[in-house]
């Protein structure tokens, strides 16, 4: 029996610490805690709304562009702005590529080598790892000669002394299953997905200035105009090089990151049996079409049964802080977002320290509830709120995938299942970009250019007060802005994102949040090296920096907030599937 | 094999000798020093050993981590793996928990890195609000800067405070300026940073063992030492008096200058005219949206789409002639190109450029808020 803690995390963005009892060679009992707090939503108050998606974005670096989305949406539903067509589709786009890119740097640079061993790669033979890679693809780098080469630069680099960011890794670990081959070959991958990632990102650019942090959102539309006769504005050359970009992003995905998927989980099949968690997923759903109808389905499943999607009513949504370093008058409730009350007080060990007091409380971040429900977010929600609702896309890509692993949906209710729903999603979304770039050049050739809504873009023309939300599918799951204005100031803003969903402490009753779930049960072959946690951890894809904000630091402020009954979340955006 | 050159290991890296030496006159001229010093490069770049780093994230996004995943002059794969040695750096590394603890005391314990912050660090309350590995983060800076060689604040919150630091500060956020004052230390500010400032300040001082010139706040010149205004592609414009009244109208589409919507490139140093973000795609005038003031202190007071104040700056003596309006241009922006023709009239041109920026000029459609916030 011991007690280890992980700390830092990497390969994450954030800052997230995970502690764990481990008895009989797994573990019994886990605790996930973010250690680091800014504050930013105070910063917000009395400011002017229509700035507030470039200080949202600024929530994460990692997923750019889906706080200052959600955030414009935000403002939009406070005053009924209904942006042009084609700001909705640059926006899918824009969102689109930043999945495609985020799920691929995820699966290469900080998740796969929980799987793949780079010193094994070494005994690797290439032309043995050559034959591996023409049999699953047609990929070209595929020679022999570019999988010699490959090795011989990882000799080199290893011989130099200097391991970098490689060093102190557990390479060797009992854990890794894959033969040297396959190792050389993810290896090779890794390489090449850092100059793709930065190559199809460039469509970011194109359409919002650049990347992390792009420049481009208004409320009311978008700041990148549309004139075919212009040189500073989206033209047939724009049209032109996402096309490019988006076909570069597709072929990596179809060719190299799916093919990776196939070829590496039969090595670890019995990861499709931990790592579950709470067995409840929520999703917003995402990528409206010209008729507001989602690509991905909003709802909810509950214990796993996926022969019911539950429709979202976001007044069951609750925050408790029972064992988050807030303070409620009373603990023992959880409250809805618009009337908590978010004074931090911090009550942990005072640095430096060994282990938290998991006793009382251990994290920044709060612990919301659905109906009570710890919910998990994240692209297996989406799929299996997809596949469930009857999605074909979705329902034809999981059944594919499955069919190829021998498994059953059963099998997504695991680490593995969370890993390959992220990869069926890329899939997906990669075939959409050129399918919305066709309807914006559709657009345009039909003559209609607009881009911003501007009848409320003056704050004389909006009523005294207002209040609204926003939401979206970010990469990493489920995530909501509320924003309440008054005499043109945000007078109150608060956001509910994927990871104080996924990393949420237990609750009142006591309730786990979905990674200290998923982590009981987990085998530890050896507890100086827990590679099994990070495994699980970083299947879920952790962004801590987004998660710990929700607060107004004064306190007091939000309680007064009442919205209607009818003002929910499923309003103007979003059509609900109906109930199954 | 310690001792590797960044020649060998970026020809390992399959780069050919004469994509190495367009490299090196690429940083010279980011560096804004004389090609011949290109020549100076190479033979730093190819005596040097991989040169250790260490990457701390605190209050941060990870944005200038994601922006160095960006970077392409050289690319990431070959700064990571051919031209420095991140030796810790948390959103890239293999090693978790104890053993990243490890890595990281073993590199500070050698010395001779150069130490990039991330993100701003809060001091209040003894340090609670920024904690790794049960060390707060004003201890874990304070260690790992005392045997640095420099320090490079990443970003405009490790520079300046950021976001975080804004009022009212709710944690006690300070910038690596403000804790770290026995050691030279470099800001890149930004939001995030351009990668290509970062490659190049690093070229810099393997080319010339020391840290590239600097301004008051220790941004250096070679990508700070200039006005975003005054290199800005739409600058004629705004010389013109044409302007974008409105998004979406067509001076918006025509590239017109952005001023008038809060464009902050009046009051900004950043070179993002001259080497634009992701491989020189685009930069956010060029796209569309005015500049947000990113590289300097305090730019979230500023207003995204306040005006700002052109007062504070002396106008330039003289214009070049502009023509007369023209049925081309929107009749709304006749008053306004009267304005600026007025401009040409030497001493008096001073008095009409400052009126110019006076929210009562009469400007006809023009809706922007002209309030100072």
């Amino acid at each position: 029996m011991a007690r280890i803690a992980i700390d830092p995390i990497t390969r994450i963005e954030g800052h997230l610490r995970i502690e764990v009892q481990v008895d009989g060679g797994a573990v019994s009992d886990a605790w996930a805690s973010a250690t680091m707090f800014r504050g930013v939503e105070t910063i917000l108050k009395g400011r002017d709304p229509r700035e507030a998606w470039a200080i949202t974005q600024r929530f994460c670096g990692v997923c750019t562009t889906v706080h200052a989305f959600t955030s414009v949406r935000a403002v939009e539903n406070a005053l009924g702005i209904t942006v042009p067509n084609n700001a909705r589709i640059l926006r899918n786009i824009i969102e689109g590529i930043q999945f495609v890119q985020d799920h691929v740097i995820h699966f290469y640079h900080l998740h796969a080598l929980d799987w793949v061993d780079i010193v094994s790669a070494l005994d690797a033979d290439p032309a043995a790892t050559s034959d591996l890679a023409q049999a699953i693809s047609d990929w070209p780098k595929s020679s022999t000669d570019y999988f010699t080469a490959v090795k011989a630069k990882l000799k080199a680099y290893v011989d130099s002394g200097q391991l970098g960011p490689f060093a102190n890794a557990y390479w060797g670990h009992a854990a890794y299953k894959l033969p040297p081959e396959a190792n050389l070959m993810a290896v090779a991958h890794y390489l090449e997905a850092l100059d793709w990632q930065r190559d199809v990102i460039r469509a970011h650019a194109l359409l919002g200035s650049k990347n992390p942090h792009l420049q481009t959102y208004l409320v009311g539309g978008m700041a990148t105009p549309i004139d075919p006769t212009s040189q500073a504005a989206i033209n047939a050359d724009t049209i032109a090089m996402l096309k490019g970009y988006f076909k570069t992003a597709k072929d990596f995905v179809e060719k190299v990151y799916l093919q990776d998927l196939l070829a590496i989980a039969p090595f670890y099949l019995d990861w499709a049996g931990i790592g579950a968690g709470v067995g409840n997923y929520l999703a917003y759903g995402e990528y409206p079409d010209k008729d507001g109808v989602l690509y991905f389905p909003q709802g909810y499943i509950l214990n796993k049964d996926l022969s019911k999607v539950y429709p979202l009513d976001h007044m069951q949504i609750t925050e408790h802080v029972a064992h988050s370093w807030y303070e409620y008058a009373d603990e023992k409730k959880g409250l809805h977002p618009w009337q908590g009350e978010t004074t931090p007080k911090f009550t942990g060990p005072q640095p430096p320290y060994d282990f938290l007091n998991v006793d009382g409380k251990y994290t920044w971040m709060k612990a919301p509830r659905l109906d009570e429900h710890p919910m998990e977010v994240g692209p297996l929600a989406r799929m299996l709120v997809a596949y469930a609702s009857g999605q074909q896309d979705v329902v034809d890509t999981v059944n594919f995938v499955l069919g190829k692993l021998g498994a059953g949906p059963e099998a997504l209710f695991s680490t593995l299942g969370r890993t390959a729903a992220r990869c069926i999603e890329t899939v997906l979304l990669a075939n959409k970009l050129d399918e919305w770039v066709n309807e914006l050049a559709a657009n345009i050739a039909a003559g209609d250019v607009d881009v911003h809504e501007g009848s409320k873009w003056d704050p004389e023309n909006w009523p005294a007060e207002a209040e609204g939300y926003g939401y979206i599918e970010a990469p990493r799951g489920a995530l909501g802005h509320w924003i309440r204005i008054k005499d043109k100031k945000i007078e109150n803003y608060q956001a509910v994102v994927p990871s104080t969903w996924n990393c949420s402490p237990r609750d009142a009753a006591g309730q786990q949040g979905p990674y200290e779930a998923a982590l009981v049960g987990t085998p530890i072959a050896d507890e100086k090296k827990p590679l099994e946690v990070l495994r699980t951890i970083h299947s879920f894809d952790p962004c801590i920096a987004c998660g710990v904000h929700l607060l107004d630091v004064n306190g007091n402020e939000i309680n007064q907030i009442t919205f209607d009954a009818a003002d929910t979340m499923s309003a103007p955006l979003i059509r609900l599937r109906p109930d199954k | 094999m310690i001792n590797t050159s960044m020649q060998e290991a970026i020809r390992g890296r399959g780069l050919s000798r004469r994509d190495f030496l367009k490299f090196c006159s690429l940083m010279a001229g980011v560096l804004a020093i004389p090609k011949s010093y290109a020549k100076n490069i190479e033979i730093a770049m190819e005596t040097a050993p991989r040169t250790p780093i260490i990457w701390l994230e605190f209050q941060d996004c990870a944005g200038n981590s994601e922006a160095l995943l960006r970077a392409s002059r050289p690319t990431v794969a070959e700064l990571v793996l051919d031209v420095l040695s991140v030796d810790y750096h948390e959103t890239i590394m293999a090693a978790a928990g104890n053993l990243a603890e490890e890595a990281k005391d073993a590199a500070i314990e050698k010395g001779g890195y150069i130490l990039v912050v991330e993100g701003s660090i809060p001091t209040a309350d003894n340090g609670v609000y920024c904690t790794i590995a049960g060390r707060s983060a004003v201890d874990i800076l304070a260690h790992a800067a005392a045997n640095s060689v420099a320090v490079i604040a990443a970003g405009a919150c490790a520079a300046f405070g950021g976001l975080p630091a804004a009022s009212p500060n709710p944690t006690g956020a300070r910038s690596v300026m403000e804790l770290v004052t026995d050691k030279p230390v470099l800001n890149l500010p930004g939001c995030p940073l351009n990668p290509v400032n970062l490659t190049a300040t690093v070229v810099h001082f393997l080319t010339f063992g020391e840290l590239p010139a600097m301004d008051d706040l220790h941004r250096p010149l070679f990508a700070y030492g200039a006005r975003i205004h005054d290199n800005c592609p739409r600058r004629g414009h705004f010389d013109a008096g044409e302007f974008v009244r409105a998004w979406d109208d067509e001076g918006h589409r025509k590239g017109w200058c952005l001023y008038k919507m809060g464009c902050k490139g009046p009051v900004t140093f950043h070179n993002c005219p001259a080497v634009e973000y992701n491989d020189g795609t685009s930069w956010p005038i060029k796209a569309g949206h005015g500049c947000i003031a990113c590289s300097e202190p305090d730019f979230w007071d500023l207003g995204l789409y306040n005006q700002a104040d052109l007062q504070k700056f002396a106008p330039p003596s003289t214009y070049a002639p502009v023509q007369p309006p023209t049925q081309h241009i929107d009749p709304a922006a006749a008053g306004l190109i009267g304005a600026a023709a007025r401009l040409v009239v030497g001493a008096a041109g001073a008095a009409a450029y400052r009126s110019l920026t006076k929210p009562d000029q009469p400007e006809g459609s023009d809706n922007a808020p002209a309030e100072k916030g």
